[in-house]
């Protein structure tokens, strides 16, 4: 299957050859190299949720490659008149020859690749997976660090329902990172991918307290703190603006030391710290785009070639 | 006195014995023994067993369970042995095996599961990561489940 659901769809050997793909690909992303690999091509980007980054980037990846996009909303579709997921994916399955799909429902991912025959990436399944961002992110961190093996990860935040964070976890303890889990109380990483990081035989340490993991980071991947996954505003007050990094706070930190996003950021990230060495959130959604590129090649079934000019 | 003594033999029917002590009202419902069927049942609770320390027994007449009974009742008591009776009896015995993967036995018990819509078309999936101990995720999902809550989500 060709489908990329969650990190488990991928081995180690495949991560790294779809990065390898990824950075040949950058000039091509950048617009510098003219190649269609994907003419022809047809992308749905099946959006039930709100995106900037992963969307437009899935859009300038397929673009890029020469290759077109159906853009899917709810809002003002079928979906808003009660259409099952079921029926509008087998829609999609007559129109495009790949789908990225987010949804706020989580398992959204996996049942829309067990409905349909074309491939299908998940662009964000509720608070489960999100491994096209994973890849982005491992893309970053290799890129920075010439590296994934043993690096010591630090994921600051909402653990809980970010999604970001429980695949790119999975995936950096394949390539035996340490991992300092950061999150108040409330938003703690869900039990069962604890457990599941430490059969892996990784090293997890849960903390409240950023300030003490930050000295022996390699990496902070910063996350904001979620309002719409919250129940109520409450909850959400209790725990808004608990963690946040600025220029001053990279005193401390070792040299190469980078800070990672998702993005969108709310207070998490002081503006401040854009112009240091360490801050990785903008350069990381630009690699969005040559890393959905080789995603988008490997599910059609379209090698890259070795040398891209 | 034997377990067995303290209800009577049952003539035609299925003996559920080594159920785990204090699970044998949740074995009724999840083989809806309790709203689907008119069949006697009888209970029997927390007697001692060389193998469990203590269990519970359930015998139910005229009822021969069927393969995919069997799957429900492994969810939550793996090494129960199941006795079919015929005329006072034991015709058959069948043993309960935990299916790596269990098809529309119980629905996923997570809120925001895409297979909360009832409209939605394909079949519930539960798989079981871990025996012992029990662990049992959504297939789509991937969340873990509660074994006390899917008693309640039984299909």
């Amino acid at each position: 299957m060709s489908d990329v659901v969650t990190m488990d769809d991928l081995t180690n050997k495949e991560i790294v050859s779809i990065l390898d793909d990824a950075e040949r690909l950058v000039p091509v992303a950048k617009g510098d190299v003219h190649l269609p690999l994907l003419e022809g091509k047809v992308l749905a980007n099946m959006f039930f949720e709100n995106s900037t980054r992963t969307r437009m980037s899935f859009e300038a990846a397929m673009k890029r490659l020469g290759g077109s996009v159906l853009n899917f909303t709810s809002v003002g579709t079928s979906v808003a008149k009660g259409e099952t997921l079921f029926d509008t994916m087998q829609m999609v399955d007559g129109y495009a020859d790949v789908a990225a799909i987010r949804h706020p429902q989580q398992g959204a991912a996996q049942y829309s690749a067990d409905a349909v025959g074309i491939p299908i990436l998940n662009a964000g399944d509720g608070a489960g997976n999100h491994p096209t961002q994973t890849m982005l992110d491992l893309f970053t961190i290799r890129e920075a660090h010439g590296t994934l093996e043993g690096l010591n990860v630090v994921l600051v935040g909402d653990l809980r329902y970010g999604r970001t964070v429980h695949s790119l976890s999975h995936a950096l303890v394949r390539f035996g990172a340490t991992l300092t889990l950061v999150s108040p109380e409330s938003l703690r990483m869900p039990e069962e991918i604890v457990s599941d990081l430490r059969e892996h035989g990784a090293d997890v340490t849960e903390t409240v307290n950023l300030d003490a993991a930050l000295p022996d980071a390699d990496v902070i991947y910063m996350t904001r703190i979620q309002k719409e996954r919250f129940p109520d505003d409450d909850e959400y007050s209790k725990v808004a603006g608990i963690y946040m990094l600025e220029s001053s706070d990279m005193a401390s930190a070792k040299n190469g030391m980078i800070v990672m996003h998702p993005l969108p950021r709310v207070s998490e990230l002081h503006p401040s710290l854009d112009s240091t060495e360490n801050a990785r959130y903008f350069q990381q959604a630009f690699n969005g785009v040559p890393t959905r590129m080789a995603l988008l090649c490997r599910c059609l079934g379209v090698k890259v070639p070795k040398k891209v000019k | 006195m034997s377990e067995m003594r303290r209800v009577t033999a049952i003539c035609n029917g299925t003996v559920i014995d080594h159920i785990p002590a204090g699970h044998a009202l949740q074995v009724i419902r999840m083989l809806r023994i309790d709203t689907n069927r008119s069949n006697p049942v009888s209970l029997v609770m927390n007697v001692p067993s060389d193998k469990l320390g203590r269990k519970d027994v359930l015998k139910i007449e005229d009822l021969e369970l069927s393969q995919e009974e069997l799957d429900r009742l492994a969810l939550i008591s793996p090494h129960a042995s199941v006795a079919i009776i015929r005329n006072y009896g034991v015709a058959e015995k069948r043993v309960v095996e935990l299916a790596d993967e269990l098809v529309n036995v119980a629905s996923c018990t997570f809120s925001n599961c895409i297979t909360q819509n009832s409209r939605e078309p394909l079949p519930q999936k539960l798989r079981v990561v871990s025996r012992e101990p029990m662990e049992v995720r959504c297939y789509y999902c991937g969340r873990g489940q509660d074994l006390d809550e899917i008693v309640e989500n039984i299909l």
